[in-house]
């Protein structure tokens, strides 16, 4: 029973990844990062991803920050903000995001103010969905861990 | 002297008894390849020193250029000298950084008598053509587009390591064998980096164009297959400005 429970978490873990996989939201750099993962460096991937998260949601807020000022001209200082999201997104394979800011890009090249916001909501909503489903699979990983430990004794 | 593997080992034996203070056994750790990664965002050096720390390299990551080289002691303001056990011994940086880009700090580095040797790789997210002809044209080792994977680092560490060993072979041995293998096998991960092993030399077992004889793909490799990186080699072909000169 208890080694279904593991077996079932890992089987849950991989449905998660594949579905992920399927709608683009992740891309094979994701995968590298869990092959960097080890016995050395157990945690490598949700301590990557969590920095992520911690840049981002300040990103996000910039974003917002800027494109809402009245006084808005300011497109340059979008523009790094979106190269520094892009690029962590594609360094941990969030493939999605990493597109809609692309399209954001383009929207602020062109100074089109309103193409800018509907961007930022579609990122904001994009990002949202990953950490929601990254944190699952993160819990999953976690339950699955204590599943096997649980087991092992068993096994003794 | 043979070119099996195992009468490599006996060569590199003979010839580091000769050389001073040089053990050139795999396992030293002395001979681990430094590396000083420069990038603003905190989210690539944390994988850009995982990727290094987990292809054996020492990694020191610092978060621009102006940091790089303080820590290298070039910086005019603030010297930090006396590093030395911390030789670097590559540089790898990100290209789009606030202050400094990775383009002026290769530009820096090759300025300087002292460090002008270091090998410097750049990164990129975009994949511009001339943005990667004008880094190579400063001295730039090599060029990986970003997302760097591990098969990008561990390709760089083969040259490097291969440069490395080379350096010292240079000194006495068999300077016919090196000419003769005209290409490297750094992108063939899974050939280990022999020197005096032949040398997989054709074009078409390369998993990546090279920039030279093909326009780059998604993931260019400046340095494939057809650009070599022994030394000798590099004497005679084209793609001898790409290297770092090597002392004779």
């Amino acid at each position: 029973m208890l080694g279904l429970g593991e077996d079932r978490l890992r089987a849950d873990m991989n449905r998660l990844l594949a579905l992920l996989f399927h709608q683009g939201v992740l891309d094979e750099q994701f995968l590298q990062l869990q092959q960097l993962q080890d016995e050395s460096s157990p945690n490598f991937v949700s301590e990557v991803v969590n920095i992520y998260f911690h840049e981002s949601e300040k990103l996000l807020m910039n974003l917002r920050t800027l494109l809402m000022d009245k006084e808005f001209s300011g497109y340059k200082k979008i523009g790094i903000h979106l190269n520094q999201m892009m690029g962590s997104s594609s360094s941990i394979g969030a493939k999605r995001l990493a597109n809609v800011c692309v399209a954001f890009r383009t929207a602020s090249q062109l100074n089109n103010r309103p193409g800018c916001l509907r961007a930022l909501e579609l990122l904001e909503h994009e990002y949202c969905y990953l950490k929601n489903k990254l944190h699952e699979l993160f819990q999953l990983e976690q339950q699955r861990i204590l599943a096997a430990g649980v087991r092992y004794p068993r096994q003794m | 002297m043979t070119t099996t593997a195992n009468g490599v080992a006996a060569s590199w034996r003979r010839i580091s008894d000769t050389i001073d203070g040089f053990d050139l056994s795999p396992s030293s750790k002395s001979n681990e390849v430094h590396v000083l990664a420069v990038d603003d965002s905190f989210v690539d050096r944390k994988v850009i020193e995982r990727l290094l720390t987990i292809s054996s390299c020492k990694v020191t990551a610092v978060d621009s250029g102006r940091r790089a080289l303080q820590f290298l002691g070039l910086d005019e303001e603030e010297s930090t000298n006396g590093f030395d056990g911390l030789k670097v011994d590559l540089i790898i940086t990100d290209y789009c950084m606030p202050g400094m880009t990775g383009y002026e700090l290769l530009k820096k580095i090759k300025e300087s008598s002292t460090f002008r040797e270091i090998p410097v790789v750049i990164m990129s997210s975009e994949n511009v053509m001339a943005r990667i002809d004008s880094c190579l044209k400063e001295g730039a080792e090599d060029f990986i587009v970003k997302p760097v994977k591990l098969s990008d680092v561990k390709r760089i560490k083969d040259c490097m390591t291969r440069e490395f060993k080379l350096g010292n072979e240079e000194r006495g041995v068999n300077k016919r064998k090196l000419r003769e293998s005209e290409t490297c096998a750094c992108d063939l991960s899974s050939s280990p980096p022999s020197v005096m092993s032949s040398l997989p030399s054709s074009p078409s077992q390369s998993p990546q164009p090279s920039l030279l004889s093909a326009p780059p793909s998604p993931s260019p490799s400046v340095l494939s297959s057809s650009a070599p990186c022994s030394p000798s080699s590099s004497l005679d072909s084209p793609t001898r400005r790409l290297k770092m000169t090597l002392s004779d």
